[in-house]
């Protein structure tokens, strides 16, 4: 569905990607793992537009999208939850989510949509008249979730959904996710939790200063030695 | 229902107000009347200088600049062609326009569609920038526009000004552009436009990646400013019967700065609510400024500028106490009337504990 072949990205010199190559293939969760510094976020924000690479080629369902800005992206279906949630804090839940489906312009299946994403969350729909910013970390991140889904997406990356929250909380993220996975939604999901996203990821890369080290299943990466001690804090037997 | 019972009372609250300013016109004497018609050329600017700097959060200081081009579109073409070569004494007027008269509606809608034009171009390069910055460059467009204004001595007669501009005093007029104008902005603000401007002004990025064309909306916000900016500019120096470079320094932005800060910043009837005070604040205050004898003894404080120094306090006063503006981004609802009339004493109270 996704396909990212040779990506060089750069800021002002500094290369942060050095020619990357991944598959998102439909339907399945990929997870991207890695340091801090790694690329991850970069990686994303060029996929949806936000920064310009240097060499190399985005392509979606077989259409090239490298050049296209976000506004276009966004309606070939593909959405960002980008890092540390970035609500708009002084808006409420609903118009949060409302925003969220700014490029849709059907009322009545935007009115379905938001029943739909409060079905998930509950606890969205108690907070409807809520600001934004008064929400808890982890009603943070499930209003971003929702707001990304509002714009029906077929891919949604999502960019650290963990930072900051509770353990209790994570997992809870993480049920959301395959949720939303078994509904037919390709996730790309970059973590630094590698723990969690290894263990529902079908597919996943290590991605080091800019490189993809290793791939493989979740499950192959969970018990790869090297990961277990890179990321996972468990020592050598 | 809710919805509909909204409506009515909004329409039935206009029409109080359309009969309010109906009879202010004709009932009270021309010292109100200007003070009123003034109020409502403030909420107007207010409203427009609003749109970009609370609702989609760019700080433009250019308001004058844009004001000082309606108030001449309305000043070149209102005044009677008869009466023109008697305004143009210095230097005739250029041909070209010399014998173009209009209407006042249709000056204004011109004026406002010309601010409108001239934000597009300012706006193109200049909205590339952000806070500080933005403001520092909208302030200097808007020096540049009353200095081509007065050096443009065929078109604006320079720093003569136009004078004879057939006087608008009628506050029926301005009522009916202010209502219209207001309707158009709570309208533009509920829809999928006005949320957009608000994502832009929470976070940019967020924004951008919801699909919403920053560069696109920040521009149609600030043409949008411009146009309504234009018109009450137009209506300002119709009010006022005579443009003059002068009136237009940027010194002149600040007080619809004023007006926002204080009624909250993106808050429509913030605006509405600020531009009141500060407009018949300042009038009520002359008391200050006349000498006041107490006992025989008179109070040196009471002298021609002493109002300006209790309004500044008062100012300062409001500011500390409600550090969001009067409104905030809150808007005055129905509802919220209701449950305050209900319930008066416990309004606030109940509020403080959903918030906790």
């Amino acid at each position: 569905m996704l396909k990212v072949e040779d990506l060089v990205v750069s800021y002002g010199g500094i290369e942060a990607l050095k020619g990357i190559s991944l598959d998102v293939p439909d339907g399945k969760i990929i997870t991207l793992i890695g340091a801090n510094g790694a690329g991850k976020s970069t990686l994303l924000r060029t996929i949806i537009g936000l920064v310009k690479p240097e060499s190399g080629k985005i392509s979606y369902n077989e259409k090239e999208i490298t050049a296209l800005n976000s506004q276009k992206i966004v309606t070939t279906g593909i959405t960002l939850v980008p890092e540390g949630r970035r609500v708009f804090s002084n808006l409420t839940v609903l118009e949060n989510l409302k925003i969220g489906a700014y490029m849709r312009n059907d009322k009545a299946e935007i009115e379905k949509d938001i029943e739909w994403i409060y079905g998930m969350f509950p606890r969205l729909q108690e907070r409807n008249w809520q600001l934004a910013g008064t929400l808890s970390g982890g009603e943070q991140q499930m209003l971003a979730v929702g707001r990304a889904l509002m714009c029906r997406p077929k891919l949604i990356m999502m960019d650290e959904p963990s930072l900051g929250l509770a353990p209790l909380v994570i997992k809870d993220i993480f049920r959301i996710i395959q949720e939303i996975n078994a509904k037919g939604m390709t996730i790309l999901l970059i973590e630094q939790n590698a723990n969690m996203a290894l263990k529902i990821a079908d597919w996943a890369y290590v991605l080091e200063t800019g490189r993809i080290t290793m791939e493989g299943t979740g499950k192959e990466l969970l018990e790869n030695p090297q990961i277990r001690e890179a990321y996972l804090g468990k020592k050598k037997k | 229902m809710a919805n509909k019972k909204n409506l009515i009372l909004t329409i039935l609250l206009l029409i109080g107000c359309f009969a309010l300013a109906w009879y202010v016109n004709f009932e009270t004497d021309s010292y109100i009347r200007r003070v009123v018609n003034l109020c409502m050329v403030y909420a107007i600017i207010g409203l427009s200088m609003n749109l970009t700097n609370g609702f989609t959060g760019q700080f433009s200081l250019g308001q004058a600049g844009f004001m000082a081009i309606g108030a001449y579109v309305v000043g070149i073409f209102t005044v009677p062609v008869a009466l023109r070569p008697a305004v143009f004494y210095a230097a005739p007027m250029n041909p070209l326009i010399a014998d173009i008269y209009m209407p006042l509606w249709l000056a204004l809608i011109v004026g406002g569609l010309l601010a409108a034009l001239v934000a597009f171009l300012i706006g193109t390069p200049v909205l590339r920038l952000r806070g500080d910055y933005l403001a520092v460059a909208t302030l200097g467009f808007s020096e540049i526009i009353r200095i081509v204004i007065t050096n443009a001595q065929t078109i604006t007669n320079g720093a003569l000004g136009i004078k004879d501009i057939p006087p608008l005093n009628d506050v029926r007029y301005i009522f009916v552009f202010t209502a219209v104008i207001f309707i158009f902005i709570t309208a533009l603000i509920n829809s999928s436009y006005g949320r957009a401007f608000k994502a832009i002004r929470e976070d940019e990025i967020a924004a951008e990646a919801m699909g919403i064309d920053l560069f696109k909306h920040k521009c149609l916000a600030f043409m949008i400013s411009a146009f309504f900016a234009g018109i009450g500019g137009g209506l300002y120096g119709a009010l006022l019967g005579t443009v003059d470079p002068k009136n237009f320094l940027f010194t002149l932005t600040y007080n619809f700065l004023l007006i926002i800060v204080l009624g909250g910043m993106g808050s429509i009837t913030g605006s509405m609510i600020g531009a009141v005070l500060v407009t018949a604040g300042l009038e009520f205050l002359r008391v200050f400024d006349e000498p006041l004898d107490l006992f025989g003894m008179a109070i040196p404080l009471f002298r021609p500028g002493f109002r300006m120094v209790i309004f500044s306090v008062l100012l300062m006063v409001l500011v500390l106490f409600w550090r969001h503006g009067i409104m905030g981004t809150r808007e005055f609802t129905w509802d919220k009337f209701i449950a305050f009339c209900k319930n008066p004493f416990g309004f606030f109270g109940r509020k403080g504990a959903r918030k906790a």
